[in-house]
């Protein structure tokens, strides 16, 4: 049986495809609470990457005429990331289990072979304590490292570290 | 209700690790700690829909601006299945690469070659029913990039692949048979396993050339496949 193709880093050339406005996920007229997910990616000596591709996925609410789900981003000098979507709802996860409402973050860029995936949760959410991902997750400062904190009106902060001191949690999916 | 299949997990030393030294950019961009596992829920198990409607394909990069880009045309074309055989349908692939001096497009890219005014570099494409897919460019050229000393990427194109799910997601770059630079490339050979490596190399195909026209190449791409039974929670 064939197995899947391997993977070969981004590059620093991948903004020829970029069109800015899917960042915006709101922008075919998405009903529902809009909110900002920003956050800066850094690396291992906390500098900003500033060549980044950050793609995110939501599953709920479902991707629609209206609402395509995905998102994708640039950062920018500072290494900052920044999307408008809709704010999601809690979404089944296995079993009887109910995950506490996520977004789904792929950080793509020069320096990494393969995308790193990650989630986005919403600090003060009734269901991070029972989420099963959040659970399965011992030290608190790392679970915390997939929490994103209020940043203002309607704006969400999620910092990515790829590596060292309070490095992101990054999931093989 | 019934739990999402998952995707099969990838199969060991075909795919690249993030800790790759000889490749310098990933000496500061790799996670230190293994990965955290995750079973698939629908986060993972669905993804974007891109159709040719809302995404208007571009299968010509030669003729971008109307007037032709300098350089040798090449057809590119294979077939996007997934580890079980089955093509993946009408899923979107995006292409991007240099010119034929070697030279992105890009404000980044300040490699001494010309720029071509009729060669910006991006494509989209979707793969028809039966998972083809099949585009119209200029061979690219090499170029020297800061990795070591007298380092240079061997000739490639870019391809990013969506599939199904948020779990099929593929980012990848193309080869060319033959290319001498491909012996000292350090992203190439970050992959362990020499069949997989292989893999990314397009093999020359007289049946995707065009006569008078252009050579052609084929380059087939396998995405994940599902699991073949569902996993218990």
């Amino acid at each position: 049986m064939p197995f899947a193709t391997a993977s070969q880093t981004i590059g620093p050339y991948w903004h020829l495809l970029e069109d800015p406005s899917w960042a915006d996920l709101t922008r075919f007229g998405a009903p529902g609470e809009r909110i900002t997910l920003t956050g800066a990616v850094l690396d291992g000596d906390g500098k900003p990457c500033a060549d980044a591709c950050v793609e995110m996925w939501q599953s709920d609410p479902p991707a629609s005429d209206v609402f395509p789900g995905f998102g994708r981003s640039n950062t920018d000098g500072a290494g900052m990331y920044r999307f408008t979507t809709v704010k999601p709802g809690p979404v089944a996860g296995r079993g009887n289990a109910q995950q506490a409402p996520h977004i789904a973050l792929c950080i793509l860029s020069r320096g990494l072979m393969r995308g790193l995936v990650t989630r986005a949760y919403f600090q003060g959410e009734t269901l991070n304590d029972t989420d099963p991902l959040l659970l399965s997750i011992d030290e608190p400062a790392r679970r915390g490292t997939l929490i994103a904190k209020p940043a203002g009106a309607g704006t969400w902060r999620m910092d990515v570290r790829l590596q060292g001191d309070g490095e992101t949690v990054f999931l093989d999916v | 209700m019934a739990d999402p299949t998952p995707y099969r997990p990838l199969t060991p030393d075909t795919q690249p690790p993030y800790d790759a030294p000889a490749y310098r950019g990933t000496i500061k961009r790799h996670p230190k700690q293994k990965l955290h596992p995750l079973p698939h829920t629908i986060t993972e198990t669905t993804g974007p829909r891109f159709s040719a409607a809302q995404f208007p394909p571009l299968a010509d990069l030669t003729m971008a601006t109307g007037k032709p880009a300098i350089g040798e045309r090449i057809i590119v074309a294979g077939t996007i299945t997934d580890e079980d055989g089955r093509p993946v349908p009408n899923t979107m692939v995006e292409i991007w690469q240099a010119n034929a001096t070697g030279r992105y497009d890009h404000p980044a890219d300040q490699h001494d070659a010309p720029l071509d005014p009729n060669f910006h570099g991006d494509g989209r494409v979707f793969t028809d029913d039966n998972g083809h897919y099949r585009f119209l460019t200029i061979r690219p050229g090499a170029y020297p990039w800061p990795n070591h000393r007298n380092a240079w990427r061997p000739n490639h194109i870019h391809f990013s692949y969506f599939g199904p799910a948020f779990a099929t997601r593929l980012v990848t770059q193309m080869y060319f048979p033959g290319d001498p630079l491909l012996a000292f490339d350090p992203i190439f050979h970050a992959v362990p396993d020499e069949q997989a490596r292989d893999r990314l190399i397009a093999a020359f195909d007289l049946d995707i050339t065009q006569p008078d026209y252009a050579l052609g190449y084929r380059f087939d791409v396998v995405l994940r496949g599902r699991a073949a039974t569902p996993m218990e929670a």
